[in-house]
């Protein structure tokens, strides 16, 4: 059994309630923080935990909270970012359904270190029944003086607050959710300024990740140094992996980060291999925004070594050979499925997700839906995978917001590396709005380039 | 339009941040505003939210045209909002899509004659795992089949007789 750090308790039977909670160590590493740690030495731990943030990103969480400008009499804001919005990740849910405490707690340790004393968690509006759960757990809290004024006699402060979106992806992109939580549409900001300067009402403002916040209970509890000590190089720690598609066992997993992909889905512990016996054909290991990638290479890189569940072995190869490990949405493709249809989904949400300020997001991610949707249906032509290549080749990296660049590389990625299923929809229409192009060579073994003779 | 009990959850709402922002209070005050006038929100809505929050009516337009989840036409009763996106395709949300059709005789976006039923198509819903699935009012309905289809009709049927 992998070790667990987030859902070691998990399985016990009402963790989600506070008694529960407390009386199993809950609200030890808040107490140790405030009552025994300096800011800096809470974020000391942090720094030297190697944390990285959980949301997509990656970025250190120790060093984007040592950003934070401190102007005299100006609040700071911590926002807790559960838009989770990003196909094939379901991760945070799990946590505010399962373990509302955890996540208080890392709030609380948090804004203390950031000296912030009004903390937001801003929840995607369709999941409408959590937010009942979270001011429950906030309410228990705040009876038992972890939260509201002077906590646990420390004399800090802090209320923590639930605001629901509406149904916006975009508003998981950390300028958009402040342009959203401040009551307006959800359009991301021109950076810089960096929120953690000019965030929330312009008050400096961090923003970060459910799984993120949490984590910072047990960086806390076994000490940053302890905690760099699971993972592998700079992926410390462990990691929620959410699995869905065509596995048999799709849910949401804690991975310390040193074990394989191959392990991942296949091993009874966590996916426990390809449903109805059929075999593997491509994975999006990091959400629908990193690139897919064939079977063969998903489990090898293109060195020939084993892949492995990190930041930096997922993205061994860049997007030539590699992909990303992102938010953690592990989404498997078996041999039957369509790969234009997969890329078509993707496209289609991209589109109804752009906020439509940039305009090759707003037109560009049309225009690859309705290309793609002639591909899918047998009316595309070969000239029209050039096309989508170009329209995706002048999206990225030329638009405000990542989500440009979101949009740009799955379609990128698919053909890059499953041209020839789009070849063929091109020259057999008809077969192709019957049956799938199946496996093919998706999953045969790569030819590993011998090393350069010196 | 707001009951005295609504009205004092728009107070509590606005206490949550800071005096003079109140406009922050807009999405969660409409998605009140839509609870209590049948799942849409007409113009008149929107205008009443806008005098509460002291601001003006086309801040209100704006962000309600912009979110997903607010409805500017009347819908159903009861609203299906089915999830069609990469991982729920790839478990069969579109053989779902089509059994709602049939056994309600709408398409996608209608409602039907006895204003019962809404099928809307919706893009991830964070809830792959759990797929096929959609959304019903407040709550997620997982792991569809038909059988679970036809059980949730008679359950919305049986609830507005
Ligand atoms: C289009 C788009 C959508 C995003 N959606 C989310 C999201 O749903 N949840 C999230 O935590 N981060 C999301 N992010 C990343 C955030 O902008 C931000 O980097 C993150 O919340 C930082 O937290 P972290 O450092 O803890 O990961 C998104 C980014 C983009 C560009
Ligand atoms: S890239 Fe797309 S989503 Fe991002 S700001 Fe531009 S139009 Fe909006
Ligand atoms: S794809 Fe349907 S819930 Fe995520």
């Amino acid at each position: 059994m992998g070790r667990k750090l987030l859902f070691d308790k998990a399985h016990i039977e009402g963790i989600r309630y506070y008694d529960v909670y407390r009386a199993n160590g809950g609200y030890g590493s808040a107490e140790k923080a405030l009552k025994s740690m300096s800011p800096d030495q809470v974020l000391d731990e942090v720094k030297k935990s190697g944390l990285r943030g959980r949301g997509g990103a990656g970025f250190p969480t120790g060093m984007k909270w040592s950003f934070i400008a401190k102007p005299e009499g100006v609040p700071r804001y911590l926002v807790c970012n559960a838009d989770e919005s990003e196909p094939g990740t379901f991760k945070d849910r799990y946590l505010m359904e399962f373990l509302p405490h955890l996540l208080i707690e890392g709030l609380l340790i948090s804004s203390y270190t950031l000296g912030c004393n009004s903390c937001y968690i801003y929840i995607r509006g369709e999941y409408a029944w959590i937010p009942d759960i979270l001011e429950e757990a906030i309410a228990d809290a705040k009876k038992n003086g972890w939260l509201g004024k002077n906590i646990q006699g420390t004399g800090f402060d802090l209320e923590i607050y639930v605001q629901r979106g509406a149904g916006a992806y975009i508003c998981g992109e950390e300028t958009a959710l402040i342009e959203s939580l401040e009551g307006k549409r959800g359009n991301p900001r021109i950076k810089p300024p960096f929120p953690a300067v000019k965030g929330l009402w312009d008050c400096p403002t961090v923003v970060n990740n459910v799984e993120t916040l949490a984590t910072v209970v047990p960086i806390l509890r076994i000490g940053g140094e302890e905690y760099a000590k699971y993972g592998t190089g700079k992926s410390t720690g462990t990691k929620l992996i959410s699995a869905c598609g065509n596995i048999n066992k799709p849910g949401v997993y804690e991975i310390e980060m040193n074990i394989s992909v191959e392990e991942f889905i296949y091993s009874d512990e966590y996916c426990g291999g390809i449903a109805n016996g059929k075999r593997l054909k491509a994975c999006i290991p990091g959400g629908s925004s990193v690139p897919i990638l064939p079977a063969n290479l998903l489990l090898k890189t293109a060195k020939g070594e084993p892949r492995m569940m990190t930041y930096e072995s997922l993205a061994d190869g860049g997007f030539a050979t590699g992909t990303m490990l992102g938010s953690g949405g592990f989404i498997v493709l078996d041999e039957d499925q369509c790969i234009v249809k997969n890329t078509l989904t993707f496209a289609r949400f991209y589109h109804h997700e752009s906020c439509g300020q940039c305009s090759p997001c707003r037109e560009g991610t049309g225009w690859m839906k309705r290309v793609l949707l002639n591909i899918e249906n047998g009316k595309g032509k070969m000239s029209d995978i050039d096309l989508l290549w170009d329209i995706q080749r002048k999206i990225e990296g030329n638009t405000i917001c990542p989500l440009g660049d979101a949009a740009a590389w799955p379609v990128a990625a698919a053909i890059r590396h499953f041209r020839d299923e789009f070849e063929w929809h091109v020259l057999h229409p008809e077969e192709a709005t019957k049956r799938n192009y199946g496996l093919a060579h998706y999953a045969d073994p790569l030819e590993i380039a011998a090393p350069a003779a010196v | 339009m707001f009951s005295e009990e609504k009205l004092n959850k728009v107070k509590e709402i606005i206490a949550r941040y800071p005096a003079g922002k109140q406009k922050s209070a807009l999405i969660p005050v409409l998605h009140l505003a839509q609870e209590v006038s049948g799942g849409w929100l007409s113009s008149e809505t929107m205008d009443y939210v806008a005098s509460l929050l002291q601001i003006t009516p086309i801040e209100v337009y704006e962000v309600a045209t912009f979110y997903s989840m607010f409805n500017l036409q009347p819908v159903g009763q009861y609203v299906f909002e089915v999830c069609q996106t990469g991982p729920c395709m790839l478990r069969g949300s579109d053989n779902i899509i089509d059994y709602i059709k049939k056994k309600l005789d709408i398409g996608v976006g209608q409602t039907t004659k006895d204003g019962l039923f809404t099928l809307k198509t919706v893009e991830c819903l964070g809830a792959c795992g759990y797929a096929p699935m959609m959304q019903l009012g407040k709550h997620y309905r997982e792991h569809l089949t038909p059988e679970k289809v036809d059980a949730i009709i008679e359950e919305c049927r049986s609830k507005a007789n």
